[in-house]
Parts: structure tokens; sequence; C-alpha cells
């Protein structure tokens, strides 16, 4: 099997995972209305490769505070993935989540404790069934870990599935999705599957012989 | 006009006094700060994995603790530093969640910690100060001229190591 270079993908790889991206966060969507008893639509989701010293401008800032559910996957893909959401979207979320309201956002203002654990949950939701429609469009067995949840700058959250890619390349793959329900929720999915399961991915997707 | 110049990740930089060198949002990377107290000719390398021998694409030195140390100094010695006069502070390499079962990545930000620190060793750099390790992100600024080693985190005051 030739190995896959990720400097080198062309369009239709790129076409392909933003495909991925689109029905899991559509379905992560779909989950995010039933748990917050609203609608919520979602925007076509923004992939790209970007290279490790961009990625924090690329999600507004490397000292953008951000709140960061990350897990790792096992089955027949390995890896990890990370969701990330913008300190206000996560703050709002939780407030929607806990009927407390949206309260006076504050930047900075840490998250208690039953906030986190509330973040955690949302998070565990959004990436299984992100995850989910991934593994029943490739029909691959895909197992997540335990959620981890980190409040933190962007850039520190990122560099842990940064360093994931960085031992293949100096390049991460995001998708950016945007949900919104009364307010607009940025969020982002960083997909990390280690090198063999990208080509079980493509192979899967019938992308790649 | 002093300037502060920035490192991203997998990164180094050289940074001659009066300016300041700067990289943001450290994980479990290491921000490695080396400065000549002679003539304030200094660096800073933003390095993410301790062994280059250890991956197979190797090619951004700048990424790995050995390499990027030795390449930072290579760099500073070119640009009229000596060896003997230089000092290093480091920060960085925090475990951000709590689970990070890939193996790849179990404790990955102390291996770079070790990593860096077993490369100045060899390179018969003497460690300054160090901030290091726990499990929240720092962003850090380096002023050759004093040395001073300025750690920012999320909800902490700053302070300068």
């Amino acid at each position: 099997m030739a190995e896959l270079d990720l400097n080198n993908v062309d369009d239709m790889y790129y076409d392909v995972l933003r495909e991925i991206g689109n029905i899991g966060a559509g379905n992560a969507a779909t989950a995010l209305a039933t748990m917050l008893n609203t609608k919520v639509d979602m925007t076509v989701p923004k992939v790209a490769l970007v290279e490790f010293s961009e990625m924090g401008e690329a999600m507004g800032g490397e000292e953008q505070i951000m709140a960061g559910i990350y897990l790792s996957i096992s089955g027949d893909i390995t890896g990890s993935i990370m969701f990330l959401l913008e300190e206000k979207s996560a703050h709002d979320l939780v407030a929607k989540l806990m009927g407390t309201g949206a309260s006076d956002f504050v930047e900075g203002q840490p998250f208690s404790e039953i906030e986190q654990s509330a973040l955690s949950e949302i998070g565990n939701i959004i990436v299984g069934s992100y995850l989910n429609s991934l593994s029943m469009l490739t029909n691959l067995k895909i197992i997540e870990s335990v959620p981890s949840l980190a409040v933190d700058m962007a850039e520190a959250l990122l560099s842990v599935p940064a360093i994931e890619f960085g031992m293949v390349g100096d390049q991460m793959l995001l998708i950016q999705t945007s949900f919104s329900e009364d307010t607009e929720l940025n969020g982002y999915f960083v997909l990390v599957p280690d090198l063999p399961s990208y080509s079980k991915l493509l192979k899967a997707l019938g992308v790649m012989q | 006009m002093a300037e502060m110049i920035k490192v991203g990740m997998a990164d180094l930089k050289l940074c001659i006094s009066p300016n300041s060198i700067t990289t943001l949002g450290l994980g479990s990377c290491v921000g490695v700060a080396i400065r000549d107290t002679a003539n304030k000719v200094g660096g800073l390398a933003h390095v993410m994995l301790p062994d280059s021998k250890e991956i197979k694409n190797n090619s951004n030195i700048a990424k790995f603790a050995d390499t990027g140390v030795e390449e930072l100094v290579r760099q500073m010695e070119k640009a009229g530093a000596l060896r003997s006069r230089m000092v290093a502070k480091i920060a960085g390499g925090a475990q951000m969640f709590a689970m990070q079962q890939n193996s790849a990545l179990v404790k990955v930000g102390d291996r770079n910690v070790a990593a860096v620190k077993k490369k100045l060793a060899e390179l018969k750099i003497p460690i300054r100060a160090e901030d290091t390790g726990l499990n929240y992100g720092r962003t850090v600024e380096f002023y050759p001229e004093t040395g001073d080693y300025i750690i920012k985190a999320v909800g902490k005051p700053p302070k300068t190591i």
C-alpha cells in the first residue's frame, strides 16, 4: 500500500474530507438540537490543511480561550479527535443546557465544576454523533475513549493533536463548523487518524484503491 | 525601537537585544530561551517532540528538542554568541488533558522537557530557571537584554523567571 503523504493530498481527498465533515457535523447538529430542544442550523464546514504556525490564527488567535474536548479513538481506525468551542459559545451552551439563561459573559471567567461536566457531556454527545456518522459511512468500527476537557488558549490545546500530526508532517487537518440556534456557536473539529487509518478511511470511502 | 519577534509552533528564531521574542500558547511543547550573557544575543525555540530519531519525517529540525536546540545554538554562534557564555530558561511541557491515551502522547510534555534538558546538558549550557509541567498553557516573552522570561497563563498573574 502506497503511503499517504498529507502534504500531497489532491482535491478529491479534500472533497471527501469535506463530505465527512459535513455529514458528521450534520449529525452533531441534530444531536445538539435534541439536547437543547431547539432548531440548530449548521454552515457547510470549511476543511483545511493548516500549517502548525498558522493554526492559532485560523481559530481567531493563538491566545483565544477555548473549551477543548479530547478523546482517543480505537477499533478499525486509531487516532484521536478534538472538538473545540469558543469560550463565549461554550458559556452560552452550558447556560442553555442548564436552563440558567444567558449569563453576562466575562472573558476568562472560569467554568464551575458542574459547568465543566455539562461541557464534557456536550462535547461527548457532539463528538459521539460525529464519529457515529463516520462509522456508518465507512462501515468501520470506531470506539471512543472517555472524553477529557480543558479550557485554555487555542494554541496550547491544539498542541496536543499537533504533536500527533507532527509525527507525520507539519500540517494539521482542521474542520471548521458553525452551528447556530439563537446565537451563533463556533466550533471546530480536529480529527487525527494515524497514517494507516487515513488510508483505511479513504479506502472505505472508495477514494483510494 | 525595540520590537517583539514572534515564533510559531515547531519554529525557532534569533533575537538580539534590545528586541524581545515571544511564542504564544505553549501546551505540551517547550519554549527554550537561550542567551549569551555578554553580548545579549538570544533566541527562542518552540519544540514539539522529544526526539528527531524516533520519527521518519524529520526534515523540520525546529520541531524536535534535540535538533531544535542544536540549531538554535548554531545560529546564535553564527550571530556572534559564545557557547561558554550561554544560559537557558525553559517553559511549557504541560499535560493539557487528563486522558491522553495515545501511546505517542503519554507524558509527551514531560518527555519534551527531559529531552531539552538532556540536549542542553550535552552542550554544557546551564538552565537558570524553568516553569514546566502541570496542566495549563503558557505564553512566554523573552528579553535577551536582562534574561527575563515572562510566563503568562489563563487566569493567573504573569510571572517572571
